[in-house]
């Protein structure tokens, strides 16, 4: 009997990763824009894709696929009545979609009459940072009631988006939070990441995000 | 909770590497894991318990390399380690840093018996 060490230096969740440059093919393919939108509950991520369906639908082909660990199918619902086509993924309790969940969401979508795919993530600011979806661009949603000291509490989130919503900027007048230590926290860990400041009750700050998918829209 | 997703991907490529170099037991299994990146040691060693049951990793021990996330300023040019909560450069107080290291996620090696 003899000893050995085997060198493997592969990523933990390559296979995802793998599943996952698959899913980005496939989008491609369609040329298909896709966000893969995460966030803690309660930060609006529902809202936002409404408003952001609501200011494109007339112009672009949306599909969403939403994310949830139980089967209730309200924020299907809601985007459905709001004039997209949406999936609906139960994770069965698990924290976070992972690209095999993305790969039969997609296969349920009619991708040749689609432009833009939104991924409606689990809330949860730990674990979907670590599943790579396939899509063009990751965004956190972060909302002025949840404090200004997130980015320094979940590095990782904040570390690997590219683009970063701030929402309920209406509620700035009622809740303490200091957007310079927040911004600074976000400088500190994602150096240029994109921000749009918003608020899906004024409608303050969206037209920013909207011009900025249609920017990216491909065809 | 993806501690558990994560455990049994450990699992599958150990048993995959350790199939190919013919191995009749899995000793330990070393990992890197970066400052930044979010697993807990605690509970993917709770699950290692029961996802590798019955296989031949079952007594394999888990090997957590910590990787610090190392940053240099770049106005001061110093180097420093990330605390438990980022922060600025202590030497000038700057944001203008960069990360070098600590996103590490990553299955290193494996040690067998064959």
């Amino acid at each position: 009997m003899s000893n050995q060490k085997v060198t493997i230096l592969e990523n933990i969740l390559s296979a995802n990763d793998q599943l996952a440059e698959k899913n980005r093919f496939l989008l491609d393919k369609f040329n298909i824009f896709s966000l893969n939108i995460m966030a803690s509950p309660g930060a609006g991520k529902t809202s936002v894709i409404l408003k952001t369906i609501e200011a494109l639908k007339s112009t672009t082909r949306i599909g969403v696929i939403e994310g949830d660990t139980a089967a209730v199918t309200i924020d299907a619902d809601k985007v459905t009545a709001g004039g997209a086509y949406a999936v609906q993924i139960n994770t069965g309790g698990n924290c976070h979609l992972d690209s095999s969940m993305i790969e039969a969401g997609l296969n349920q979508l009619p991708l040749e009459s689609l432009d833009l795919v939104i991924i409606e993530n689990v809330g949860n600011l730990v674990c979907p940072a670590a599943f790579e979806l396939g899509t063009n661009t990751r965004v956190l949603i972060a909302s002025i009631p949840e404090g200004d000291d997130k980015p320094y509490k979940y590095p990782g989130m904040y570390r690997g988006v590219d683009v970063l919503i701030l929402n309920k900027t209406d509620l700035k007048p009622y809740v303490p939070f200091d957007v310079n230590y927040f911004r600074k926290g976000v400088t500190l860990l994602n150096p240029g990441v994109k921000i749009f400041p918003l608020s899906c009750i004024t409608g303050e700050g969206f037209k920013p995000w909207i011009e900025w998918i249609k920017i990216h829209l491909k065809k | 909770m993806h501690e558990l997703s994560v455990t049994e991907n450990i699992l599958k490529t150990s048993l995959e590497y350790a199939a190919r170099e013919h191995a009749v037991k899995v000793t330990a299994i070393n990992l890197n894991i970066g400052q930044l990146s979010s697993i807990i040691d605690d509970s993917v060693q709770f699950y290692w318990e029961f996802v590798a049951k019955d296989t031949i990793c079952e007594q394999a021990r888990l090997n957590f390399n910590r990787i610090a996330a190392e940053m240099h300023c770049q106005d001061c040019q110093s180097h420093y380690q990330l605390g438990t909560e980022p922060g600025p450069c202590p030497s000038c107080g700057s944001y203008n840093v960069r990360i070098l290291s600590g996103d590490e996620f990553q299955l290193e090696s494996i040690e067998i018996e064959k």
